[in-house]
């Protein structure tokens, strides 16, 4: 499950006042907002935005993981794998559902990600080399989701809030999972040891990326924290995910590729050094390792799947005919 | 709903004999065989339920959001509706 | 180790490497669906697959008394050796060939299930009380879709009878018997494939009726895989599949 900050949505909006007023004396007083709800149409138009790209995220997401299914090194491993990434393809799911109750269809959110309108978490662009990137994968993008999703547990979104309570609940095995194949390969051979800290080195400022950009440079984050979509800002969330994930990397004897990282005893936290927001952004708009890839698969399932679509409609149809057809002659 | 369009359905479970059948989600599907279906695999992977609603999403009448206050306002007053409305001295016991 | 014991031992590497391989070839379109909801249900039928699989892949490493594991069997033998039928290594092909394949083995595999249940091996008869409840719902969620793809569209129609015309060849050597076979029917542990082809065609009939499907033309049928004769396709899903294990051979993980 994986969410990121959300890039490029417009929240500006032209109600009146006294309706944008009425409507943060809502938010303000911790109501949860319902489908059918008075709202702003930014309000509106951001979270279906953000949910959107946080389901697009969660479907391209099934595409680097599903490359390893087949190839799993024991059975064990390989059931774990399919479960989770099936979990994947849920929460797509539910999340595409609660973006609906809010006027746009599952088809229509579909073709804006395969027009490229619709953005999704960069971090899929990313390849997945060797069986060590499917831990790398459970344990720091999970994790990084994880720290994003927990708060968005209480948005003020109800179908939003609802769903990811359910994600969340699912997705508490998933960062374990990937924990635990780094263990094991942490623990395993020296050639085990060296995917294991490979799979970290290509995928840790990945991860922090995930966060989306600096508080300073996120257009978008005052107005949904206002309108409690978010909780907490992307600064913040990133350094909760650098502070838990560093002892977790000691445990495994594994080391975090950034010589600039250190325990802050003043702030509390882990310094960490400079984040390549070139990198973000030239993958974010289209020059990442995979973004064709991703995308080109995406399209060819919905291309093929066109006739499945279409016979399943057409029989629907044949059914109702027939149904009805029995009842007038049985009058 | 556009044509080409697969259906939503939406997708009530019951967790156990005893319990109501609890909203749960959605699922699109073009027929009601298939809407059980999709919401058997989607929604009891992990044993959540023992019984399976799917009802089109399109036959869900709803109240309107304005019409809140004259609907659900005036049950606010009505205290005497309530068991706590009434003293009863302790030493009667539990009544 | 006695006679009995090794025909026991290949009758369910038999059914383990179906399993296997089965799900490995499902499990190639996790992600790739038609339709979302059926990237859903197609890894909760691989899953149900692959844990068939090693429940019967641990008995047979326990029955051969040899120390493998599940994964020694599953990973580590040569092509030669593994024993499912030719129907489930058959690529893909489109969604209508996968769930007519998908349909077929668990129209096959019910009816095997339904009388191993009261098998005079007691493992053998828990592993088929749990799969037979599996696979009904295979056999509904694929002969639903067959009904619907069948009596959908002109295209979706052309696209199923292709598919059943393209997997005719494959049917008959799930019925194939010899002696391993018949000596674990002798001894009540599992029923004779040949005893199963009434049941199978009860259900693939039923569904073929309303799916305005034809049975299929007579084809050649094939035949070889029981015996570790494979088609050209099994060797590329050996390769992935053992990618790990031949490459770090002895690891962990």
């Amino acid at each position: 499950m994986y969410s990121q900050g959300l890039i490029g949505a417009k929240t500006e909006t032209t109600e009146d006042e006294a309706f944008l007023a009425a409507f943060q004396r809502r938010i303000d007083a911790e109501e949860k907002i319902e489908p059918n709800d008075p709202m702003p149409e930014g309000y509106r138009r951001t979270l279906i935005r953000q949910i959107g790209q946080h389901a697009h995220s969660e479907i391209v997401g099934m595409l680097p993981e599903g490359n390893w299914i087949t190839r799993a090194p024991s059975l064990r491993r390989k059931a774990a794998l399919l479960a989770k990434v099936q979990d994947e393809g849920g929460h797509g799911l539910y999340l595409y559902s609660a973006a609906e109750t809010l006027g746009v269809s599952r088809e229509q959110m579909t073709e804006e990600l395969l027009a490229g309108k619709a953005k999704y978490s960069s971090i899929f662009n990313y390849p997945t080399l060797t069986w060590a990137d499917i831990g790398a994968i459970g344990w720091l993008v999970d994790g990084a989701a994880i720290m994003n999703q927990i708060p968005l547990c209480r948005c003020s979104y109800g179908p939003y809030a609802r769903a990811m309570i359910r994600v969340c609940k699912e997705e508490s095995f998933h960062q374990r999972q990937g924990y635990e194949i780094m263990m094991t390969l942490a623990n395993g051979t020296p050639e085990q040891k060296e995917l294991a800290q490979d799979a970290l080195n290509r995928w840790w400022w990945p991860s922090l990326m995930m966060f989306g950009p600096h508080d300073s440079d996120s257009q978008h984050g005052d107005q949904s924290m206002r309108w409690k979509i978010k909780r907490f800002t992307n600064d913040e969330l990133r350094q909760q995910f650098v502070d838990s994930t560093v002892p977790q990397a000691e445990f495994i004897g594994l080391t975090l590729p950034d010589p600039e990282l250190k325990w802050n005893e003043e702030r509390g936290h882990y310094d960490f050094g400079p984040i390549d927001w070139d990198e973000f952004w030239r993958v974010v708009k289209g020059g990442g390792p995979m973004n064709k890839e991703r995308l080109e698969a995406r399209q060819k399932a919905w291309d093929e799947g066109a006739w499945v679509r279409e016979a399943a409609l057409a029989h629907a149809e044949k059914r109702k005919a027939r149904r009805e057809a029995a009842k007038m002659a049985a009058e | 709903m556009a044509k080409n369009e697969i259906p939503l359905w939406e997708v009530f479970i019951r967790p156990r004999n005893g319990l109501s059948h609890k909203h749960c989600g959605s699922v699109h599907a073009a027929d009601e065989v298939m809407a059980l279906n999709a919401a058997r695999d989607v929604y009891t992977r992990r044993g959540e339920g023992v019984s399976i609603w799917v009802v089109p999403s399109a036959a869900i009448v709803a109240s309107d959001p304005e019409h809140k206050d004259e609907n659900f306002e005036p049950a606010l007053s009505k205290v005497y509706r309530h068991p706590t409305f009434y003293k009863i001295p302790d030493d009667v016991g539990h009544m | 180790m006695s006679v009995a014991r090794e025909h026991l031992v290949t009758l369910l590497l038999r059914l383990a490497d179906d399993h296997l391989i089965l799900g490995h070839r499902l499990s190639e379109w996790c992600g790739h669906a038609p339709m979302l909801e059926e990237d859903l249900a197609m890894p909760n039928i691989a899953l149900d697959l692959i844990g068939q699989a090693r429940a019967l892949f641990q008995y047979a490493g326990e029955v051969e008394g040899r120390g493998r594991s599940e994964d020694d069997l599953a990973y580590l033998r040569r092509e030669r050796k593994y024993l499912n039928c030719l129907m489930v290594e058959r690529p893909n092909g489109d969604f209508a060939h996968t769930m007519l394949r998908q349909f077929y083995f668990a129209a096959f595999m019910h009816a095997f299930w339904e009388k191993a249940a009261a098998s005079s091996d007691e493992t053998v008869a828990g592993i088929a009380a749990k799969a037979v409840k599996e696979v009904a719902y295979h056999i509904r969620h694929c002969g639903e879709w067959v009904i619907r793809l069948g009596d959908g569209t002109e295209e979706s129609a052309a696209r199923m009878q292709a598919a059943v015309e393209a997997l005719a060849p494959y049917v008959d050597e799930l019925f194939e018997t010899d002696a391993v076979s018949e000596a674990v029917a002798q001894e009540g542990v599992a029923p004779s494939p040949a005893s199963l082809r009434g049941a199978f065609e009860a259900t693939v009939s039923r569904v073929f009726a309303e799916a305005m499907l034809e049975m299929p033309a007579a084809a050649w049928p094939q035949t070889g895989g029981r015996q570790g004769r494979h088609g050209e396709a099994m060797g590329y899903l050996l390769a992935d599949l053992q990618h790990m294990q031949r490459t770090y051979p002895g690891a962990v993980w």
